[in-house]
């Protein structure tokens, strides 16, 4: 792993050179709500942001994705679309939402290789920026994982007071490193000792924690408890906390047409909506709201971990930032954890 | 990189009436218009296909014709939704989408030499009859083979034509039934899982697979283990909504079995296991 520096005020040319050779999206703030868009020029970045409302993922992912396009009815024709694969940078993404790719890679690849996410994941160079000021509701350290973490990127940065530590990791680093070499200089021991301190400084900042030692055995043991029916009590069924997280993947496809044109389209779902699994018979597996948050529950804290080793929550806190009805997976999956099975 | 999305274009080549009336249900014999793809399209018994309407959407189906009948899959549909609806309007010569073949499939090969009894009730004999198909083309390999099949009436038993074929074979116990007596019925009256236990087959050497509404299936292994079968004996194939067909879409989980990817085919034993609503 490279080790370089950047110099606080050189940070838009920076940005400036890399959108040269990729097309770059990065934190925009427009109403008091910070967003990853695509930007024309470094002046419209925005830093200073703890985190984006919606994740980094539906770069990826899209929320709307035509998957072709076709002539409706029963005559038969199909037009694919070109699969975007632009090279792409993602810069100022956060440790866990980085992670929560990784974590969604596991689902595109699987037995069938899903070429509309992998294709741009493939063209796209993550550069993170390092969380020095956590928010109240993050607990991304419940994971073994740090607001500074370089694990998921393929660059860190981290604002070590008037520069930046610059953490290359792969190959796509390196290539993004080369197109703007002349602006960054190796880093001193100091500055390593520096960045840890930022580090250490920053992971505790974050207060809260979420127990998750041996919750794949517990949550098989109370599946049947009345616990999942008092936590889903509160839910509205919103569905927020699934369009919000950056690990969920759900989807629906549906076909939209005109008289003469159509497109298979993909959409987000959310399994929070009784639709979601209702079958054409009208018979629904999942009836209830109680069904459905456990199913939430259980998909990222036993069913994902089960399939691909791995919890399928970052600790990113957007679904207890915005659910409103205050429902907190910290304490619903602490508090499963200490339920008598 | 494939794209598991986009579908093949089949033309529909025949369509057969099974039951008519507000439980319609019609078999549709399709044609991929490419022939290599007709060719390379290699599924076994309980895999199933996404079949799409352009302009309407798509829908998950068992194929219910046997891989041992070569240059063409079929697809038996109950009139139920948006999808199953248009597709009954449908007329031969119209194209249709087909990806697949997806899910895991009965285990023809390590059934061989053995006693094959299978119990099917209403549209649940579809996956059922790609299988039965598949073993009577390949008689020899099974052992002894009973094919118990019910429905509400006799108007709504599928493959009338091929049970009266069937049924003159010697190497083939057919037993049919309808829940309700009718003037003419000359064969068993009542719920399939009491006709199971009329057939009452031996758990020697055997093995049971069952599908049909759930209710059905629940009463059936309830008597499959009052026979005697153990629980790694029955097998039965699921459904649920689906949309991606590929494990990602993320709805016809059972606990963290996808019934596209890891399914539709499970044993008794294996469903017992998991936890998850269904």
């Amino acid at each position: 792993m490279d080790r370089l520096i950047l110099p606080k005020n050189k940070m838009s040319e920076f940005i400036n050179a890399i959108k040269t050779k990729y097309q770059v999206f990065a934190p925009v703030e427009n109403d008091g709500v910070t967003l990853f868009k695509q930007i024309k020029d470094s002046s419209e970045v925005n830093l200073d942001f703890s985190n984006s409302k919606v994740p980094p993922k539906a770069l990826l992912f899209k929320q709307t994705e035509t998957l072709f396009k076709f002539t409706p009815g029963t005559k038969g024709k199909i037009d694919p679309v070109d699969i975007p694969n632009e090279k792409t940078v993602i810069f100022g993404i956060r440790p866990c939402d980085a992670k929560s790719l990784t974590i969604l890679d596991h689902v595109f690849k699987n037995d069938f290789e899903d070429p509309y996410y992998l294709t741009k994941r493939e063209n796209t160079v993550l550069v993170g920026l390092s969380c020095n000021q956590p928010d109240v509701n993050c607990f991304c350290t419940s994971f073994d994982d740090g607001p500074a973490s370089a694990e998921h990127v393929d660059i860190l940065l981290t604002d070590i007071g008037d520069k930046y530590y610059v953490e290359v990791k792969s190959d796509k680093g390196k290539q993004l490193a080369k197109t703007v070499d002349k602006l960054l200089r190796p880093a001193s021991e100091n500055d390593g000792e520096k960045k840890k301190e930022v580090e250490k400084k920053a992971a505790d900042i974050i207060t809260r924690h979420q127990k998750t030692d041996g919750i794949v055995d517990k949550l098989d043991k109370i599946f049947d408890n009345p616990f999942w029916k008092n936590i889903a009590v509160k839910c509205l069924g919103c569905g927020t906390c699934t369009y919000l997280c950056p690990t969920c993947h759900c989807f629906d496809i549906q076909d939209e047409t005109t008289m003469a044109k159509g497109a298979r389209i993909r959409v987000w779902d959310s399994c929070m909506r009784p639709e979601y699994t209702l079958q054409a018979s009208g018979y629904n597996p999942r009836p209830t709201r109680m069904n459905r948050v456990r199913n939430r529950v259980y998909h990222k804290y036993s069913y994902y971990p089960k399939n691909y080793d791995i919890i399928a929550c970052v600790g990113c806190g957007r679904c207890i930032d915005n659910c409103p009805t205050n429902i907190d997976i910290i304490d619903v999956v602490t508090k499963a954890g200490e339920v008598k099975a | 990189m494939k794209n598991p999305y986009q579908p093949r274009l089949a033309t529909i080549d025949d369509i057969r009436e099974e039951v008519g009336g507000q439980r319609a249900i019609k078999t549709f014999r399709l044609k991929f218009q490419d022939k290599d793809i007709q060719k390379d399209f290699n599924f076994l018994p309980g895999q199933c296909a996404m079949v799409s309407l352009f302009g309407t959407g798509e829908c998950f189906f068992a194929i219910s014709s046997s891989p041992t009948q070569k240059g063409h899959i079929e697809v038996s549909v109950m009139k139920l939704g948006k999808v199953t609806s248009a597709l009954h309007e449908c007329e031969p010569g119209d194209v249709v989408g087909v990806r697949g073949p997806y899910g895991n499939s009965f285990d023809v090969n390590g059934w061989q030499s053995k006693n094959l009894i299978f119990i099917g009730g209403g549209i649940g004999q579809a996956p059922l009859r790609s299988l039965i198909n598949y073993v009577v083309d390949n008689r020899k390999k099974y052992g002894k083979l009973d094919v118990i099949y019910g429905a509400r009436s006799s108007k709504d038993l599928s493959y009338k034509q091929e049970f009266a074929e069937m049924e003159k074979r010697k190497d083939v116990n057919v037993h049919l039934s309808i829940d309700v007596e009718e003037d003419g019925w000359k064969k068993f009256v009542g719920f399939v899982p009491t006709n199971l236990l009329r057939v009452k087959p031996s758990p020697k050497n055997a093995i049971a697979v069952t599908c049909g509404p759930p209710i059905m299936i629940k009463f059936v292994i309830q008597n499959l283990e009052k026979l005697g079968f153990t629980e790694d004996q029955i097998f039965t194939t699921l459904e649920m909504r689906m949309k991606c067909g590929i494990g990602k879409c993320g709805r016809c989980n059972i606990g963290n079995l996808y019934v596209c990817k890891d399914g539709p085919v499970f044993s008794y034993k294996q469903l017992k296991n998991i936890q998850g609503e269904r």
